[in-house]
């Protein structure tokens, strides 16, 4: 493993897109931020700007409102970024899958480099989506 | 001129405070952490920071800016944060003794940092690093008075010396300045005008990054953010040390006196980190007035009992 590729496992930094989500994955992902879990031990921060950012953190449904501005986020994002879809909606589309306002999960849109699945999936999966995240590369 | 491209580039120069500059600013990190009863980073974070981006991730250019301000404002910031700190540094751990006026030369290579933080911004077309510019501008503009009145307090109590060198001097044959009355009124004042100058917790809305996204540095990416987190460990290490000279009695280099130094620096960084961690942000109308009326105040008290010798 190279010196840079060290670097970028060791400081991932997170950036959060939220498509029409019921909001639970959201308060998960805020979870892994707070003192019991605390992402920071790995180096990853939540940070304000897509410039910044070396993580995209998808979840929700993505219709089709949604869908021209996660396109737009992602080509903002300088690479190397990593998408991770999280939960059922972003990973498969869920319950709205059917829905006739749906634009397909993430990865009709985006690559995506990692699905961490539940509903919402707990704080545990998150962090284990991000270790075998970081184990692919 | 070998000499002096050595003090600028290796040591007391560049170098030594990129990397003191980078311990320091885990310690910050690794303090909010506990003071949030988390576990903090891992002592290498501000430097796997640092060379992911450097070294990574891709530069964005801004498509409607002016493309060279955009990428040689973080250089020129890192260039005055290294140049104040050599001329800090310098007769800090007593190398040289400085030249005649380096107080004042000091104090205008500080505001280069904040400075071409406001032209990368403005220059980079996005209307929320606008809106940080014309916070930080208002910022400067407040703070910066009351620095000089600090310093003003500071020439007087070392009697009309403009030089650090003399200015420590004048503390290790005496007391520290930090030991008289006027001194402690001086340090609060120059405490907060380090928060501001560092853009930490109360005095951060220049980068609020929940309100306007990053401000001044939202549209930084790859090579040229790495270059402003530079000038950012840089500064978080150089104010501080000016802080030790003008009130808190330099640095002896020999023996136990080292500890001192260390402590000396460690204890300021924490009085910084702690005030950043039990804070609000503030409007910067409430900045505003917290440094033209309060601030101020306290500073001229401060002098007039710097007059009468107090």
């Amino acid at each position: 493993m190279g010196f840079k590729s060290y670097c970028f496992k060791k400081s991932l930094w997170l950036f959060h897109f939220g498509g029409a989500s019921c909001n639970n994955c959201d308060i998960e992902i805020l979870d892994c931020l707070t003192p019991r879990y605390d992402l920071e031990r790995f180096g990853m921060l939540l940070v304000g700007s897509i410039r910044h950012a070396d993580v995209l953190l998808v979840n929700g449904s993505i219709n089709k409102k949604d869908k021209p501005r996660l396109l737009e986020i992602y080509e903002q994002a300088p690479k190397p970024v990593l998408v991770v879809a999280i939960g059922a909606c972003g990973c498969t589309g869920g319950i709205f899958a059917e829905g006739y306002t749906f634009a397909g999960p993430v990865d009709n849109i985006i690559p995506v480099d990692a699905y961490i699945p539940g509903c919402p999936p707990k704080p545990e999966a998150i962090l284990a989506g991000i270790v075998k995240l970081l184990g692919k590369n | 001129m070998g000499t002096n491209l050595f003090y600028f580039l290796v040591y007391p120069g560049f170098l030594f405070m990129a990397v003191i500059g980078g311990l320091l600013s885990w310690f910050d990190r690794k303090i909010t952490a506990r003071v949030q009863f988390r576990k903090g980073p891992p002592l290498l974070q501000p430097f796997y920071d640092f060379f992911k981006l450097l070294l990574v991730k891709e530069t964005i250019l801004p498509a409607r800016g002016a493309k060279g301000l955009f990428l040689s404002a973080p250089v020129f910031a890192v260039f005055g944060a290294t140049m104040a700190g050599v001329f800090i540094l310098l007769p800090l751990l007593n190398i040289t003794s400085g030249f005649h006026g380096d107080l004042i030369v000091i104090f205008y290579l500080l505001t280069i940092p904040s400075l071409t933080y406001v032209m990368g911004a403005l220059s980079s077309g996005n209307p929320l690093a606008a809106v940080g510019a014309s916070r930080e501008m208002k910022l400067i503009l407040s703070y910066e008075l009351t620095f000089l009145l600090v310093m003003v307090g500071i020439i007087i109590k070392s009697g009309q010396s403009i030089d650090l060198y003399q200015i420590i001097h004048a503390q290790q044959t005496g007391v520290p300045f930090i030991g008289s009355f006027s001194g402690v009124l001086l340090f609060i004042v120059a405490i907060f005008c380090l928060q501001a100058k560092l853009a930490m917790v109360p005095f951060d809305m220049p980068e609020a990054e929940t309100e306007i996204a990053g401000g001044i540095f939202i549209e930084y990416s790859g090579t040229p953010y790495a270059m402003i987190k530079l000038s950012k460990y840089i500064l978080l290490f150089i104010l501080p040390a000016f802080i030790m000279v003008i009130l808190m009695n330099g640095t002896k280099l020999e023996g136990i006196n080292i500890l001192w130094a260390v402590l000396k620096l460690v204890a300021v960084v924490l009085l910084l980190t702690l005030i950043r961690n039990t804070n609000p942000r503030v409007k910067i109308k409430q900045a505003i007035r917290f440094f033209f009326v309060w601030m101020n105040l306290l500073a001229i008290i401060a002098i007039v009992l710097a007059i009468f010798g107090l």
